[in-house]
């Protein structure tokens, strides 16, 4: 059995983790008391049912929220809370449940737009559009080109997203957190809503994402067979407390856990 | 005839590179955030405020930079006492708030500045100078003062298009009009941006002050010129630099046009007193834009998925 959260395992191997975080909105406490780590390299599955506080902990990870009491541990560096400019510069990308992209503009500067941090040039040489400015972005457009080819949408890349079927959003969605070259991918729900096949080939991505480039994932599902396949451990939330803790199989047999999805009276 | 309507139309084109300048204050905000900022108007009445009260106490030159630091001061204020608090609110939560930012600064503005007319004088020359002698009879009559302030405000327009348009703040700017949340995940630093946008349509509001301001007196209808900037953005597009300016010229010499040319027709035919066309023929011109292209002409067409 593996070792649940932080306990025997190498301090150098978590890139990060959260401990004892609560968070409340007025008198709806959404977290409590919540402590769990991502392992470098990991696929890191977050589930519960509805209302059980997944995507306010994401939230939490990359700085919208910021919760009352508690620590985040990223990279080494403990904080009471993230900013999501820090986390976004920390390594740290993410997809939103509802597919958050900028609708008007086409697949390629959404993409292109996951490229903001890792360009340097001055404002000066980009109105000139010459020298290192046109190298950099030359540069940023073979690496975005890259990731387009990667997710296999290149025949729509010209197309504004908001035209897009909601499948291919997603994908794009996801193109933009990797132009980032996150070292955590941080995903909502990313299959939510897919048919069968749209499932299949975003399982794929993630897989690719985290075997190719060795990116660690943690990432928010409700179909459980997808969890059970995807992830290396996985973490239980119910009514914002942790329920669970460890690897697909442990989680699965767990009385907790099946209460929680079953339901019992409370 | 043609001298008259020519002259009306110069006439028109500069009064219309001032209307762009307002016009553009609104466009900066919207493609920051998505948000018809009421306050504009407001903010140039304020501005003008500013550069008028300041410059009794110092030298012009000094008057106007104390006043671009009262603008950014007042675009930070902005965004740590109201924007910062609405991330990722509706865009009808943040048009609101500027709602209220407006009728505090209308009042703060006379707490601070006092409510009486003053005047801006910025060494214009005022004498009305004839060009074209030798085409026209009698010349063209132009007023240099407009002359010089459609330089300043083509300058501003062209500086600011080509910041906007080129950069990769530009891109910036869309992802945050768009989503905030996605925005700043992807690393772009939010209130930085608001802060700046603030700042720079803040300097663009006082600079229509001043020119608005030296024109007309600096009293409080000042901000009323902002309405004008409706109908400009109508035709302009919300979202585009070039459609205010263009906007800004058709609003500008139409509305002098239409009050030469269309007056006495009104008046011959239906016997009409055939006067103050200019007030209504922007709204008019729009109103007639919304039911044919709504987007305006420069600005994006939104497609929503139903």
């Amino acid at each position: 059995m593996r070792a649940s959260a932080g306990q025997g395992v190498a301090a150098g191997d978590i890139v990060l983790s959260v401990e004892d975080v609560s968070l409340g909105f007025g008198g709806v406490q959404a977290l409590t008391g919540v402590s769990f780590d991502i392992r470098n390299g990991e696929i890191r599955a977050i589930i519960g049912p509805n209302g059980a506080g997944k995507t306010s902990m994401l939230n939490v990870i990359n700085g919208f929220y910021h919760p009352q009491s508690g620590r985040i541990t990223f990279k080494g560096k403990t904080r009471s809370k993230m900013r999501p400019y820090e986390a976004a510069r920390g390594g740290i990308a993410r997809t939103f449940q509802n597919v958050a992209l900028f609708k008007g503009m086409t697949a390629l500067d959404n993409i292109m737009a996951g490229r903001t941090l890792k360009m340097h040039r001055g404002v000066l040489w980009q109105i000139l559009r010459v020298g290192p400015a046109l190298a950099e972005e030359v540069e940023h457009r073979l690496k975005v080109e890259e990731i387009i080819d990667f997710l296999e949408i290149a025949h729509i890349r010209k197309i504004p997203v908001g035209r897009l079927p909601y499948g291919l959003q997603k994908r794009v969605e996801l193109g933009r957190a990797l132009a980032m070259e996150p070292n955590l991918l941080l995903l909502d729900e990313p299959m939510a809503g897919m048919n069968l096949e749209e499932k299949e080939d975003m399982s794929r991505f993630i897989i690719d994402v985290n075997n190719h480039f060795g990116t660690t994932i943690a990432l928010i599902e409700h179909d459980m067979g997808v969890v059970m396949d995807l992830s290396d451990r996985v973490v239980v939330l119910d009514y914002g407390r942790k329920i669970a803790d460890g690897t697909p199989d442990d989680v699965k047999r767990d009385q907790k856990v099946i209460d929680a999805y079953l339901g019992v009276g409370h | 005839m043609l001298g008259p309507i020519l002259e009306t139309l110069i006439g028109g084109l500069l009064t219309g590179v001032l209307y762009s300048l307002v016009a553009l204050g609104f466009v900066l905000i919207f493609k920051a955030s998505g948000v018809f900022n009421f306050a504009q108007g407001v903010m140039v009445l304020f501005a003008a405020l500013s550069v008028a009260r300041l410059s009794e106490f110092f030298p012009m030159p000094i008057a106007i930079a104390l006043a671009v630091v009262v603008m950014i001061a007042l675009a930070y204020a902005i965004e740590f006492l109201v924007l910062r608090r609405l991330v990722n609110q509706e865009g009808i939560i943040l048009f609101m708030a500027t709602l209220g930012v407006t009728y505090f600064l209308e009042g703060f503005g006379q707490t601070v500045w006092g409510s009486d007319i003053y005047k801006i004088d910025l060494g214009m020359p005022k004498n009305p100078i004839f060009v074209l002698e030798s085409v026209f009879p009698g010349g063209l009559l132009i007023d240099p003062s407009e002359l010089i302030a459609a330089l300043i405000c083509a300058i501003m327009v062209v500086a600011l298009a080509i910041f906007f348009q080129v950069t990769r703040v530009g891109r910036a700017l869309r992802a945050v009009a768009d989503d905030h949340q996605a925005a700043q995940s992807v690393g772009i630093p939010l209130n930085q941006i608001w802060l700046m946008v603030w700042a720079v349509a803040g300097i663009v509001a006082l600079v229509a002050g001043m020119m608005w301001g030296a024109k007309l007196g600096v009293q409080f209808s000042l901000s009323l010129v902002a309405l004008k900037a409706l109908p400009v953005l109508i035709l302009g597009g919300f979202t585009s630099i070039p459609g205010a300016i263009v906007g800004g010229l058709i609003i500008g010499a139409g509305e002098k046009l239409a009050e030469v040319v269309l007056g006495p027709v009104l008046i011959r035919m239906f016997d009409l007193a055939g006067g103050g066309i200019e007030n209504w023929f922007a709204y008019v011109l729009a109103l007639m834009f919304l039911l044919v292209r709504p987007q305006g002409l420069f600005g994006e067409k939104i497609i929503e998925r139903v």
